[in-house]
Parts: C-alpha cells; sequence; structure tokens
C-alpha cells in the first residue's frame, strides 16, 4: 500500500500498526543486470529510473554505509536552474521539471517547495552578467525574472540594502527555484526502488572490480563478490578512489564543503536567498533554523569536516547582506566532500572499459540535479545511447578542449 | 590548519592560496612525441588520494613562497614542510 492522505487517516485510527519499514534491508544475489555503486541521491535515482523508465530487471544499488549518510543528507537542499551554457541549462532544468513531479512519481512526500531563489546583484556588470544568464535560462525553458532594489526590498526588506560598499541594487529571481527536503528524496527513491524489485543493499562496500580483457564482470565487495552485466558507479566525494581501482585517473580532486544552521527562529524567510559580493547563501528550514553556507574550504580533502576560516569567511558573507543574523546562535555545523572537477561541471559516461560506467563530478551543486543525473545515467546503462540533454558531459571532453566552465575558471577546481 | 612555514615558523593556513598536487612542480616535456598526451594527464588529471598528499600552497599573505606541504587528507595532519624551489633544486 502507498502513502496517501487517506493512509494517514487510516492509520491514524488503527493506532499506526500498519507503516512498514519504507525500503526491504536486501541481502546480495550473487549476479545482477546491473549493479550501481553508491547508494546516494544520484544512485537511487539511477535505480528508480533504470526499473521504471526503462524497464530494467535484476538491478543493485550497493552502498558503503547506509542510504542518506552521504551528500544527499547533508547538502543544504536549494534546487534551481539557473545556469548559463546550455550544456548545464537545458540539463538542470529538465532536473527542475522532473523535481515538479518527483513526489507522485515515487509516492513520497519529499517536501518540494518551489519558493524561489533569488541571486543578488551589487553593481552594474553583475546585472547586466545577471540579465545575460536570466536569457540563457529562458532560452532554455526557464523561468527568470530580473527584480530592481524596489523589487528585493518588497520581499525582503530585512536586508542591508544601503550598504556602502555592496549596495543590493537588485536580484534575478527563479521563482520555480527552491528546496526538497534532502533525505526523503534518498528515502522516496529507496521507496520507488525497492517497490519495483531493486535490491538495496547497505554496509557492502565496493572494494574492487572484476575487469578481464577490457570488460568488467562485476565488483568484490566487503560482502563477497557481486557479478554484473553492467557496474555504474555515482560515489560522488570518493570518485577518485573507486576509479582508481579501475586503474582511472580522473579530471576530479575531493574538497569539503561545510554547512550551517542557527537555532530555530520564527519564519522569517520564505525563499533562497544568494549574497553577490560574498560567500553566502540561506534558506530557512521548515524547523525554523537559518540553513546556510558558502565556498568550500579550497584544499583536498575527505575528512567531512572543515577549517575555521570558512567559518569566518560564511559568517562575515551573513552580516555583511543580512545583519540580523548576528543575534541568531549556531547550531550545528558539518562538511560533506564534494567531488570538485576540472571545469566545475558533471560527467556521466561510458568508461574506456566496457560495463563499467561513471557519474561523478557534481561539485557543490549535485543535490539540485539528482533526478536529471538518474534518469540520464539510466539512460545510458540501458540503452549505451546518452540523453539528449547530458550529451556533453564526456569524460574526454578536457582532451577535446570542450570544457564546461560556467565560471571561466580554468582547470583548478578549488574555484569552480 | 597550521602550516609549519620553513622560515617563518607556525601560519595559519588562511594566509596561503592553494593550487594542488605537488605533481604541478614536473611540467611535461613539451619536445617529447607524447607531449599532447602528458599536458592533458598534468593539467587536469589528479591521483585525489585519500591519505598522505604532497600539495603546493602559496603564502600570499606573508613571504609570498611556495612550498611542498605533506599533508594527509582524512586527518588533515600535517607532517612535513618544504620550500618548493628547496624540492625542485633537489629533483634536478
Ligand atoms: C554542505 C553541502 C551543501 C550542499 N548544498 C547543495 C545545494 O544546496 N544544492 C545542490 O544542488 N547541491 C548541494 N550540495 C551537493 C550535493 O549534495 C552533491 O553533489 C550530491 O548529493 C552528490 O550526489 P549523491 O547524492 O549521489 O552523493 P552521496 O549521497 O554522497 O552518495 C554517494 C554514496 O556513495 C557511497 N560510496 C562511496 N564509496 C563507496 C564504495 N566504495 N562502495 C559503495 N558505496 C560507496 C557513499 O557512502 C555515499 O553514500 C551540497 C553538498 C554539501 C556537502
Amino acid at each position: 500500500m502507498g502513502y496517501s492522505a487517506f493512509r494517514i487517516l487510516k492509520e491514524a485510527i488503527t493506532g499506526h500498526k500498519g507503516w512498514k519499514p519504507v525500503w526491504h534491508k536486501a541481502e546480495p544475489l550473487p549476479e545482477y543486470d546491473i549493479v550501481i555503486v553508491g547508494g546516494g541521491g544520484h544512485g537511487l535515482a539511477t535505480a528508480h529510473y533504470l526499473a521504471s523508465k526503462f524497464d530494467q530487471k535484476r538491478i543493485a544499488v550497493l552502498e558503503k554505509g547506509w542510504i542518506g549518510g552521504g551528500n544527499v543528507g547533508r547538502n543544504t537542499t536549494i534546487i534551481r536552474s539557473n545556469y548559463m551554457l546550455h550544456e548545464n541549462e537545458a540539463f538542470y532544468e529538465f532536473s527542475l521539471k522532473l523535481w515538479e513531479g518527483l513526489e507522485q512519481d515515487v509516492n513520497y512526500n519529499a517536501m518540494v517547495s518551489q519558493r524561489g531563489v533569488l541571486n543578488l546583484y551589487h553593481t552594474d556588470p553583475q546585472r547586466d552578467a545577471y540579465i545575460r544568464r536570466g536569457n540563457a535560462m529562458l532560452l532554455n525553458g526557464a523561468d527568470a525574472q530580473l527584480l530592481t532594489a524596489e523589487g528585493v526590498r518588497k520581499m525582503y526588506p530585512f536586508l542591508n540594502f544601503d550598504d556602502a560598499r555592496f549596495p543590493i541594487r537588485g536580484g534575478l529571481l527563479q521563482p520555480r527555484g527552491g528546496t526538497v527536503r534532502h533525505d526523503a528524496v534518498a528515502w522516496g527513491y529507496a521507496h520507488a526502488a525497492d517497490k519495483r524489485g531493486v535490491d538495496i543493499i547497505e554496509n557492502c562496500e565496493v572494494t574492487g572490480f572484476d575487469i578481464k580483457e577490457g570488460r568488467c564482470h562485476g565488483v568484490q565487495t566487503t560482502r563477497g563478490r557481486i557479478g554484473a552485466k553492467k557496474v555504474g558507479v555515482a560515489v560522488a566525494g570518493n570518485s577518485g578512489r573507486v576509479m582508481a581501482m579501475a586503474g582511472m585517473r580522473l579530471p576530479i580532486e575531493s574538497h569539503v564543503l561545510q554547512a550551517f544552521v542557527s537555532e530555530g527562529l520564527k519564519p522569517l524567510l520564505d525563499g533562497v536567498i544568494t549574497y553577490g559580493a560574498g560567500h553566502f547563501y540561506v534558506s530557512q528550514s521548515d524547523k525554523g533554523g537559518l540553513v546556510f553556507g558558502g565556498d568550500i574550504d579550497g584544499y583536498n580533502s575527505y575528512a567531512q569536516r572543515g577549517n575555521l576560516p570558512v567559518v569566518e569567511d560564511v559568517c562575515e558573507g551573513g552580516m555583511s547582506v543580512m545583519p540580523m543574523i548576528g543575534k541568531a546562535r549556531m547550531l550545528r555545523m558539518w562538511g560533506g566532500i564534494m567531488d570538485m572537477s576540472m571545469d566545475g561541471s558533471p560527467i556521466i559516461d561510458k568508461t574506456h572499459i566496457d560495463g563499467l560506467y561513471f557519474n561523478g563530478g557534481w561539485c557543490y551543486g549535485g543535490f539540485k540535479a539528482t533526478p536529471a543525473s538518474g534518469y540520464s545515467f539510466a539512460h545510458l546503462l540501458a540503452t549505451d545511447s546518452y540523453h539528449e540533454t547530458a550529451k556533453a558531459y564526456r569524460l574526454d571532453r578536457f582532451a577535446r578542449g570542450y570544457m564546461i566552465d560556467e565560471k571561466g575558471q580554468g582547470a583548478q577546481p578549488n574555484l569552480h | 590548519m597550521i602550516i609549519h612555514h620553513p622560515l617563518l615558523g607556525p601560519r595559519d593556513a588562511s594566509e596561503f592560496v592553494y593550487l594542488g598536487d605537488a605533481s604541478l612542480m614536473n611540467r611535461p616535456n613539451p619536445k617529447s612525441e607524447t607531449a599532447a598526451d602528458d599536458f592533458y594527464s598534468y593539467q587536469y588529471l589528479r591521483d585525489n588520494p585519500m591519505g598522505e598528499h604532497r600539495e603546493l600552497w602559496y603564502h600570499e599573505q606573508g613571504d609570498r613562497s611556495w612550498l611542498v606541504v605533506t599533508r594527509n587528507t582524512l586527518t588533515h595532519d600535517i607532517t612535513k614542510v618544504e620550500l618548493a624551489r628547496d624540492v625542485a633544486r633537489a629533483q634536478k
């Protein structure tokens, strides 16, 4: 039985005795058609779309820890499709459309909330850049509105408009952007995939690939060997380590990104705001905490915790754009490991090893990509051809000189 | 993180700019027959290890020297700091 309002009523009057686990704890079989390595958002979404849209059977997701323990449960939950380059914008807009139908599709309440994402601008050149980006968004079927300072003031009168150094001159608003309950995305995809017979196997770390004569026949795991016709790797910050087991070096460095939550406050911020003159973005969770973050720490790390200079930098950004935040106390902070790529854009591709596929390089923005990443990876795994919105995410684009570099920073991962 | 600068003593990591893997000091030979491949690997591919990592830090807000820092990417412990120029000279 699925989840519905009727079901909640029924459980309420029968003492909530009928709720079942959201997915089964599966035991690994010796062989599958498709094995997905990594039970984060992307791996689970891939399994769901393989089973539901591409009619694949005998699928397993192998997760070294537990579902939702990686970045899918550590991010700041923002979804948007406000990129400038066509190779990205079409893909992220596809993702946003999938978000809009996600809850019905997986029959799980993921609290998709299109509360609007507002990027503030503070100078004339920044305004011009936002106009250009807004037009690129419109051309790809997304929504975008340019606001003047007055328009922003109507939405958020409490911002620091008349700052001497960085006055707020306006903003680029994407009304369809917003937030999604991140854990529920993992659980929802796990639930839907499990219902279609996908085995979700937790506490099962992949420790090697069975590669013979240029073909991958399965994986070695902490729970024994598991055979597979195709193996898809979606391990986010661990991409470098995992693909090294297949003898590959990637155009990726692993970096730590921190996030912060304040104590619970009364509702004050009903959308997402990003500061245009410093590293700071903020939204308010349904529990009342201000959820905010900023830049990555900037050095290679697998530590899942960062250092104090970035805490200071993020809080300075917050104080500068939204001074009242200084009255709130910080409740929690944590870090997650990002797979920062050389051009700041992701990779969804086959590898030079037959039967081995790779999905990674999501940097700090892979949460919003979850549905489209899963869909296009499933497309590739099932059909061996690229989904139309993910055609540019080739592994060899660096060798060919076709970087997708939104910021124009070059091959320096900590600047993307 | 505190980086023990060989000349200036303990300095906060925030005084530095991070470049990446110390292998970036070893530019490939542009005259080699495999130069295109070599420069591709040099520029874009990384070992990205979990554990010990030799990396380049630039003391921008200090004496502007380049350092080779040996640091554990899992614990952030720093075990060795050398002047990049000493490392480069020793390699010759
Ligand atoms: C602090 C923070 C804030 C962020 N904010 C945003 C945001 O607001 N918006 C946005 O779009 N993105 C955001 N991101 C980025 C986003 O969270 C990630 O890009 C995305 O979640 C990565 O994909 P995933 O969910 O599949 O990763 P994960 O959840 O990390 O999944 C990868 C899984 O692979 C598993 N794994 C690793 N190695 C192995 C192995 N050998 N065998 C088996 N399993 C393995 C891991 O245990 C993990 O569960 C943020 C990230 C962080 C850290």
